[in-house]
Order: C-alpha cells, then structure tokens, then sequence
C-alpha cells in the first residue's frame, strides 16, 4: 500500500512511518518542518498541508490512503494559525482524498476532545459529544477538526474514514502532551484534587495507529493502553515532584517558578479525568498493549 | 495493628475479586491503601460501637455483580457505613459495596479523590452500568437522601421507592439483594429539622437528636439480607410492570424489617445480638 502521512516529522509519526515501512508499505510525507535523516523507503516532501505543493503529492504520487497527523496544539501556535491549520488543513486533506481516489483516510485526534468536567462518567464511549471547546476554548479547533473528519463518513462514503481519539503517550522520544506537563522536576496538580490520567506507551500508540490503516478502520475510535492511574501516581513514577497548589493561586503559578505552563481554561484537565473506553477499537483491530502503565512511566523516568 | 490498619480489614482487602494494578488502583481508581485506611477504624465502629451483627450474608453472592438495595435508617449515613463494613468483614467472601455519590461531593476538593479511592463514584447511570459491567457490587438507597431525614416518630416505614434502580437491575441482569438495616433510628433519633439552617449550609436537612450532637447512641445494630431477587425483562419494560417489580422489592424489605424489629428483645437495645452461627451452638 501506498500512504501518505501528514505532519510526518512529528513525534508519532516518525514512528509510524517507520512500522509501515518495515511492514513493506511505501511511505509518503508531508511535513513543514524537515527530516533531516529520513529513512530509506519514506518519500519525504517539505511542503504546507494547505499548499499547491501538497496537492501535487496527491495528484501525481495517489496514494492509496492518508494518515493525518499535521495538527498542531496551543502549547506551539497562536489562535489563528491553528484553526487554519486543524481546520483548514484538515478540510483541504478531505476533499484531495475525494478528488484523488484515496480509499482509506485515518485522523489521528486526541481523547481530551471529550473535556473534563466534574459530571461526566469515567470511560467515555464514541457516541459521547466531545465537548472540550466549551469550557477550554484553546481546544475547540481539535474538536471541530475532529468533528469534521467524522463528518467525512457521511461526506463520502466511498472514502474509508477512521478517526481516532488517541489518549496520552509516553515515550523515549519525550514528545507529547503529557511529556511536556512533566517536563519540569515540579508537576502542578491541584489541591484536593487527583484525576485519573490514561497514559499508553509511545511504541504502543505508533502499532495502533499502524494497526488502524493496516485493518482498513471506518468510524470513529478510542484508542488507550492500559488502565489509568491516578496523576499523583504518575508525578510518582516518573519521578516528578507532585506540589499541590490551591486553586485560586494556580493560574499565576504555572509557566513560573519552575512549573510548565499550562492555559488557565485548561485547570480542569488537572481536576477531573478523562477516561476512554477502546472496546470498539480493540474488538476492530486485535489491539494488545505491550506495557504496562508502571514500564511506561519508569521507562519514561529513566531513558 | 492499630486505628488504622485493621488485620482483618487488610486480609479481606487482599481477598476482594477485584483486579489491582501495580500501584494498588483498579480501572476506577479504588485503592487498596485507601480502603485500608477507612474501613479500619469502621470495622472498630461495627465491633465495639455500634455491636453490629449481620444475617444472611450467604446471599451476598461471593463473586459477579448484584444490587444491595436498602433502607435509609439514622440520619448520619452510619447505615451505609456499617452495612459496607459488614461486607467487607464477611471472612466467608469479603466483598467491596460500591455507592453513587452526590454530585455536590464530587465537585468538592479533597472529597472527590477520597471518594473515587473508596470506589464511590459520581452517580450517574453509565457509572453503575460501567461497575456492574465489571462484576461489582452497588449499594442503592432507592428511598433517596428523603429516607436518611426521617424522623423518629416514622421510623422503619419506608417511602417512595424510585424505580431506577430496577431498571438498571433488568438491562444488566443483575440480582437484587434486598437489605434491612436495623437500629439506626434508635442510634439517632431525628426528633426535628431544624430547616432555615440546612437552607443556609445546603444540605437536605439538619437534624435534632437527643444526644445533640451528630454522632449516633452506642446503641446496637443489625443488618439482614435477603435472597437474591431475579427479574425477567431488559429494562425497556412498561411502568407497571417496573412498579410490581419494585414493590416486590419493597414488600422483602418489609418483611426483612418487620422480622428484624421483632427479633429484639427491646428497641434501645446495648448489647450485640448473636450472630446466626452463636445462637446454633448451645
């Protein structure tokens, strides 16, 4: 198979293209940003998603299917670059795979789409309305890209759509969400509160999503490891310091004093969990995580 | 051993069919240290305090999922207490009696985790399908936090039931347990609500007990199970079929009370009553 992966310099996605590869897949990419030692079997093109020169990737490579992971977060651009890109990139991508033949289209989202609210139940299942960009404004791009990648499935059904809500990751490459929350030697939690976070192995992240294209996905899936610990716990294990701060005063801690920052509407992804249930993904692809939330954390402390 | 950390406690935690991860949480975040550390100085309350005793535990099932549905006695939340404790002080097959917890609480700082550790979680339908899914065991109060305000005068009569809980019982073909918890209303009589101050704290209600202070009598306790109740249907049942369901619920609870009323020599009573195995030797 031919596949085209987007945002193909980042962290997973290298990975990704490196288990396609091996697995005797011809690989293509796009990225704004270089690979300076891209493998041997990847086609690398340094281009803009929302580019002629990323059209042309289509129109003259047709690749069987697309793998899009060019989707950027609040911790690197501003407000405006990011719906241009989540949102207008995302649209762009759709409609080449309709124009150009592709049969199979994974997104490649993130499982904090269903927000974190005091009243929302643990292990949140597919049908659930992610409902992230009402009270953490810095995430409704990702909600709405991720919205619209769904919509795809009705948009054309011809075009096998996957879209996968991926939870966090951990992992050698230290990228990630996560990862960067625990970047510092101090981690700030809240006082009085300690979420359950569900956190799987880099390496296990890359086979699910290889495992996504590989099984020909249609629909929209959450994709998880192990069980979750609580935040205290992974502080613990990683070998962070936990420093609780009262609620109030947080806002004005974080980014200082040696804490990572973080945007004030996102303190409730520090209170409350989101948990997801990937019954429906695993019972589609088989999928077995090979660690443990215990190696991937200690792995994490100790690479 | 001390307060709080109880030998039998710990060796039933460890006996639990539940499944830990490395760290001592399960997929819900229950903690095994955290049970430990609330069950301990509850199991003293059980033993010493309240003397309570408990028949037919046999028809707790050992293990897979059930609903103990009970009634609300003493204001204090001393019922739901003691009717965990003795679960989990059952040798024979200790089991963990998860509850739904009031919303309020689970917005509340430090409240929230404490809960979550003990396996309380927010009460919300996907909650008790989701931990009866995983064979566990839920503790419903189906008279709400009306039947915990009872007053003395209205002791062990039951109110309204809702009809949730049987809804739930029938889409996840889980048994009910029906369960009489005796002695409350005498270990704190609510003599009187003293409503303009629940208005102003936010509560459902503040009572008034002879002993003026919200902690129960030592008077003694008894909780008593009664078989395990099978229904037919999948939840999507008509209301009066629902209803029947829930008064035949409604009529065990009954009889379990009427019984457990009857089998006590008086009603202010100090002294533990024998358990069912003391009373078969002479």
């Amino acid at each position: 198979m031919k596949i085209l992966i987007t945002g193909i310099s980042g962290t997973l996605a290298r990975g990704v293209a490196y288990r396609l590869t091996r697995r005797g897949h011809k690989v293509i990419g796009i990225d704004r940003r270089p690979w300076p030692d891209v493998p041997d079997g990847v086609e690398m093109h340094q281009a803009d998603i929302r580019k002629r020169p990323a059209e042309d990737v289509f129109r003259i490579s047709k690749p069987d299917a697309l793998v899009h992971m060019a989707t950027v977060t609040h911790f690197t651009t501003e407000t405006e670059e990011r719906y241009r890109i989540n949102l207008g990139g995302t649209r762009k991508l759709f409609e080449y795979c309709h124009e150009y033949g592709v049969k199979q289209a994974v997104f490649v989202g993130r499982h904090t789409v269903y927000g974190a609210t005091p009243d929302s139940p643990l292990y949140h299942t597919e049908d659930e309305p992610p409902l992230a960009g009402a009270a953490f404004k810095e995430l409704a791009d990702l909600v709405a890209a991720d919205l619209y990648a769904g919509s795809a499935l009705w948009r054309w059904p011809e075009l096998n759509t996957a879209v996968l809500r991926l939870c966090y990751f951990l992992g050698p490459s230290r990228g990630g969400t996560l990862a960067g929350f625990l970047s510092k030697d101090k981690v700030p939690l809240v006082l009085g509160f300690d979420p359950l976070y569900q956190l799987m192995h880099e390496w296990d992240a890359e086979e699910a999503i290889t495992l996504a294209v590989e099984n020909q996905l249609r629909g929209v899936f959450n994709v998880s490891g192990p069980p979750p610990v609580p935040l205290s716990t992974v502080c613990q294990a990683t070998g962070k310091r936990a420093v609780r701060i009262p609620e109030p005063v947080y806002p004005a801690l974080v980014g200082r004093f040696g804490f990572p920052y973080l945007p004030p509407s996102a303190i409730a992804h520090v209170k409350y969990p989101i948990v997801i249930d990937n019954g429906a993904f695993v019972e589609a692809t088989g999928f077995e995580p090979r660690y443990t939330a215990k190696q991937t954390m200690e792995g994490f402390r100790w690479n | 051993m001390s307060l709080f950390d109880d030998a039998q406690v710990r060796r039933n935690v460890d006996r639990l069919p539940i499944e830990f991860d490395d760290y001592g949480f399960d997929r819900f975040g229950l903690s095994k240290k955290a049970l430990i550390r609330a069950y301990s100085p509850s199991a003293q309350m059980y033993r010493r305090y309240l003397k309570v005793t408990a028949f037919g535990l046999e028809n707790v099932p050992a293990e897979g999922r059930g609903l103990i549905i009970s009634n609300h006695s003493g204001g204090l939340g001393a019922d739901a207490a003691m009717i965990l404790t003795s679960l989990m002080l059952n040798d024979e097959a200790p089991r963990l009696g998860q509850g739904m917890a009031e919303y309020f609480l689970t917005r509340s700082p430090f409240a929230r985790p404490l809960l979550r550790q003990l396996g309380h979680l927010t009460g919300l339908p996907e909650h008790a399908e989701q931990l009866l899914r995983d064979e566990r065991l839920l503790l419903v109060f189906p008279e709400g936090a009306r039947g915990a305000g009872k007053l003395y005068k209205d002791r062990y009569k039951l109110l309204r039931f809702g009809t949730g809980f049987i809804r739930l019982a029938l889409k996840m073909k889980a048994p009910v347990i029906p369960c009489a918890f005796i002695g409350g209303e005498e270990s704190f009589p609510q003599l009187y609500h003293v409503k303009w101050l629940a208005k102003l704290v936010k509560g459902p209600f503040v009572p008034i007990a002879p002993q003026l202070v919200l902690f129960p009598l030592p008077v003694a306790c008894q909780v008593y199970y009664g078989e395990p109740m099978h229904f037919d249907g999948d939840g999507s049942e008509p209301d009066h079929v629902i209803q029947q369901y829930v008064d035949d619920v409604r009529h065990s609870m009954e009889r379990l009370i009427s019984v457990g009323l009857d089998a006590r020599p008086q009603s202010f009573m100090f002294e533990r009553m024998p358990g069912p195995r003391e009373e078969k030797t002479p």
